[in-house]
């Protein structure tokens, strides 16, 4: 509403919104203070914790002791290998459903997402069981196999809801300009459609980073991604503040920056395109 | 509206997911509903065979199950609870013009790209722990009692995890939704004469159904396999005071080796899903109509 | 050449038959526009003719030859689409090049063919814009722009000036027009606006139903519909339609008389009756009669100083007037 606010009420909402910003933020906030604490300062009570010096000793410790690295580059592989696989075989479905709809196409989009309706124990035994048969336990191509297939209905559904907004009448266009499938492909459909493929490999790259039940099944040492090598903080490590603030600061950052940028994809996204 | 030979081709491009979704559902489903009907130990080989329904009757007869059933309820709705409502409320005043919105906004919405492993541990070390936490330091400055908040109360603790980590996902997706609401509308609804209180139960709340629907459904699909946070806090415990149905399966059959028993809990966990599935399937088929 | 024949084009989406068997000919160089109520067919028939919908059975000739089975690019036709649907991520120039690209020509004659086009339809300034820094009427200008580099043996347009508003509409409907006198090629036309029909075609085609209820050009269609539809269809505004004892004396189940065959006199006429609303426009008043035979629409030309309620008395012109049977078929 075009409407002038008054001064005083702005200033009501400016203090309202921004306390309960920063109410929600602080443990993400104190998180990263504590990391750069040395163990000693990090369990002081919090008043005392803002006036002690800040190091990077925590950081050596945990690069030392369980090579964060490798953990770092398995959570690459495992999320984005899901995703792009994923992609190849969502884009082509998501577009003949988008631009070839038949009547069974809605039926086959609820029946894909009742499939995400599945809760994962049940199929946890065999899955657990097969891949142990298959040497697959602790490897990284499981994983990616295993996150692909969970990520699919969301990322055919994200696909769809993009595509489904290239009006239909340009490829039409481009059929009577005389473009066979391929030219439709590479010089009308995808140009178009980039923006929502990127959108939607941004997303679900964040949610199989941040996939923490068959990351923590089937993985142990050396496939183990980020979740996992967190979750090994859980005792007693996990009373070392410094050192678990400073292993989760290095597990959560890059994806905090690359949710910050797609935090509008996440809506049309997650929201299947239901809500704009 | 097409021709033949496009319909033939988008045939041909659907199927691999298709086939490959079908494989996912049906294959280890079917494989476990064939465990959950075995006697089958990972420590006693060679004491396989056919059990018929004695799965099912020792998972649904452990005490455990019923606890399970109740925390995994607790769990869900509380969650959903704290967030839509939570969410609704926060969404309404981030809608409203102050300084440093953007700003704000990534605050508000920095929770849910935190793994769980993560969450859980660092509210479960710096700010539960009753002797270092932040809680604990809080109530000592003001002369109170740390409260040991996992021990005492583990399932609140978790939904209090839990919820932390949604509520920015319900706030950002209300926020949305308030933001594409007609401004004319509001304003016709002034000119009729309706008050703060009844525009939003007669203006905005209908407008906002959508949303909330689809917050409900996606929470409920991710809530229902709430895992790591359970596992780096309580393990289940104390007892089975914080063990939800997901975390049972896991317990009987991974820890405990009883494979045929935590298929039976998993064909059992897939049934109540799938229930509850249906309900929501139904709700959001409707609101995807339009 | 552009000659464009139909025989017995049927078309079925499932059980449902929205074209029933359709013979028609289109010549080489006519404006033929098809006409009709929205969800009469008209766009599908127009589908079916760029080959965007398979016909369920039937043939379709360009120039001679079976195109039944032609491939919509392989058809030498060029469409313009209701929504323009131009590429939003290339530039007007890439737009209108996007055919040419697509049959592989050199670019220096691609070049020189755009530049043609672009001038003759005053988009030069504008090539290097997208579609999304365009106007309305300058989007529909790039649409049509990438339908003429093509040469193609007929233009195809759907509902084009749809999404206009009403002065921009006028302005490309005479653009469209100079354009069919430039080009000299044939340009089929599909509206549910019959000023359009009537102000821009060679021959009219009204449609109802999938059905084609008559051919012919704009005048035949105003002054001898074949039927009651077309009758109410083509004029502006409608023709009135008396039934009962008033047609019977005319031997007829109903008899039509269109607004400016009535004329209109304050002290002796036909018919006695009230006047209702009154619309002046300057150059014509337009009078709603309220009559024993309900509600009659009466043009009335210039300036006319009447006004709601008064006494007015109505005389068809015998000449004018239309007389249809029970089934709504026009009387000779």
């Amino acid at each position: 509403m075009a409407r002038a606010v008054t001064p005083r009420r702005k200033a009501l909402v400016t203090v309202l919104a921004w306390t309960i910003g920063l109410a929600l933020f602080f443990p993400i906030l104190w998180t990263v203070i504590l990391s750069f604490k040395t163990e000693g300062d990090a369990i002081a009570s919090p008043l005392t914790v803002l006036t002690t010096p800040f190091t990077l000793e925590s950081y050596h410790v945990v690069q030392d002791r369980s090579n964060y690295f490798l953990h770092f580059w398995n959570s690459v592989v495992i999320s984005l290998g899901s995703t792009l696989f994923a992609l190849v075989v969502a884009i082509p479905a998501a577009w003949a459903m988008a631009f070839v709809p038949g009547p069974k196409t809605k039926d086959l989009l609820m029946w894909m997402l009742s499939t995400k309706m599945m809760p994962a124990v049940g199929v946890l035994v065999p899955i657990y069981l097969l891949f142990r048969d298959l040497g697959l336990l602790d490897s990284r191509i499981g994983l990616v196999v295993v996150l692909m297939l969970m990520n699919l209905p969301i990322v055919v559904w994200m696909l769809y809801t993009y595509f489904r907004e290239i009006p239909g009448e340009i490829l039409e266009a481009a059929r009577m300009d005389g473009a066979t499938l391929k030219d439709e492909l590479i010089h009308v459909l995808t140009p178009m459609a980039v923006p929502g493929i990127a959108s939607t490999l941004l997303l679900n790259v964040i949610l199989a980073w941040n996939e923490a039940f068959w990351t923590l099944q089937l993985t142990t040492s050396k496939a183990a991604p980020l979740t996992t090598f967190i979750a090994g903080y859980s005792s007693p490590e996990g009373l070392f503040y410094a050192k678990l603030s400073a292993a989760s600061t290095l597990a959560i950052a890059p994806i905090l920056i690359l949710g910050w940028f797609s935090q509008k994809q996440l809506v049309r996204g997650l929201t299947f395109g239901a809500v704009k | 509206m097409s021709t033949q030979a496009s319909r033939t081709a988008a045939r041909l491009m659907i199927s691999p997911a298709v086939i490959l979704l079908l494989g996912w559902m049906i294959v280890p489903l079917a494989m476990t509903l064939w465990f959950s009907m075995q006697r089958y130990n990972l420590l006693m080989p060679g004491m396989g065979g056919f059990t018929g329904f004695d799965n099912y009757s020792y998972f649904l007869t452990d005490p455990a199950f019923f606890d399970a059933i109740k925390n995994t309820l607790v769990l869900v709705l509380g969650v959903l609870a704290i967030t839509t409502v939570g969410g609704l409320l926060l969404a309404l005043l981030l809608d409203q013009p102050f300084w440093g919105q953007g700003i704000v906004r990534v605050l508000v919405i920095a929770p849910f790209f935190v793994m769980p492993t993560v969450s859980a541990l660092v509210w479960k070390n710096m700010f539960m722990n009753p002797v270092n936490g932040v809680f604990a330091h809080l109530a000592k400055s003001i002369g109170l009692q740390p409260y040991d908040f996992l021990a005492q109360s583990p399932l609140a603790s978790i939904v209090l995890i839990v919820a932390w980590q949604w509520l920015p996902f319900a706030t950002l997706i209300l926020l949305t939704a308030l933001q594409s609401l007609d401004s004319e509308q509001l304003e016709a609804a002034e000119m009729d004469g309706a008050g703060p209180i009844s525009r939003f139960f007669y203006v905005m709340l209908p407008h906002l159904a959508r949303a909330i629907t689809v917050v409900i459904l996606i929470q409920t699909i991710f809530l229902l396999s709430t895992f790591a946070e359970i596992l780096v806090t309580t393990n289940g415990g104390p007892g089975t005071a914080s063990t939800t149905l997901t975390y049972l399966v896991y317990v009987q059959s991974l820890l405990q080796f009883d494979v045929g028993s935590g298929a039976a809990g998993g064909i059992v966990a897939v049934v109540l899903a799938n229930i509850v599935a249906i309900f929501l399937m139904r709700m959001i088929g409707k609101n995807l109509e339009n | 050449m552009g000659e464009i024949v139909l025989k017995g084009v049927t078309k079925r989406f499932g059980d449902v038959e929205v074209i029933p068997p359709i013979d028609l000919a289109i010549h080489d160089g006519e404006f033929v526009v098809f006409v009709g109520p929205s969800g009469c067919g008209k766009s599908t028939l127009l589908r079916l003719i760029a080959g965007l919908e398979d016909v369920s059975g039937g043939k379709i000739e360009i120039d001679g030859k079976d195109a039944t089975e032609t491939a919509p690019s392989d058809r030498g036709l060029a469409m313009v689409f209701q929504s323009y649907a131009l590429y939003p991520h290339m530039s007007v120039k890439k737009n209108i090049a996007f055919p040419l690209k697509m049959a592989k020509l050199p670019p220096a004659e691609i070049e020189a063919k755009v530049q043609a086009a672009a001038k003759v339809l005053n988009l030069s300034a504008y090539l290097d814009r997208k579609p999304g820094q365009l106007s309305g009427g300058q989007r529909q200008r790039v649409a049509i722009g990438r339908a003429i580099v093509r040469s193609p043996e007929a233009f195809l347009f759907d509902e084009p000036l749809s999404n206009l508003d009403a002065a921009l509409r006028v302005n490309m409907r005479l653009e469209i027009s100079e354009l069919h006198h430039t080009l000299k090629t044939t340009m089929i036309y599909v509206t549910h606006d019959q000023v359009e029909a009537m102000t821009m075609a060679d021959k009219i085609v009204v449609l109802q139903a999938g059905r084609i209820e008559q051919v012919g050009s704009p005048l035949e269609l105003y002054r001898t519909p074949r039927n009651r539809f077309v009758a109410g269809f083509i004029g502006s505004p409608k023709m009135n339609f008396i039934e009962g004892a008033e047609a019977a004396k005319h031997g007829a189940h109903a008899i039509g008389i269109r607004p400016e065959h009535i004329r209109i006199s304050t002290t002796e006429g036909m018919w006695k009756g009230t006047v209702g609303v009154s619309e002046h426009l300057g150059s014509d008043t337009f009078l709603h009669v309220t009559t024993e035979h309900g509600l009659l629409n009466v043009r009335a030309g210039g300036e006319v100083d009447l006004h709601h309620g008064d006494s007015v008395f109505l005389s068809p012109d015998m000449a004018q007037l239309h007389r249809f049977d029970k089934e709504g078929g026009a009387l000779k």
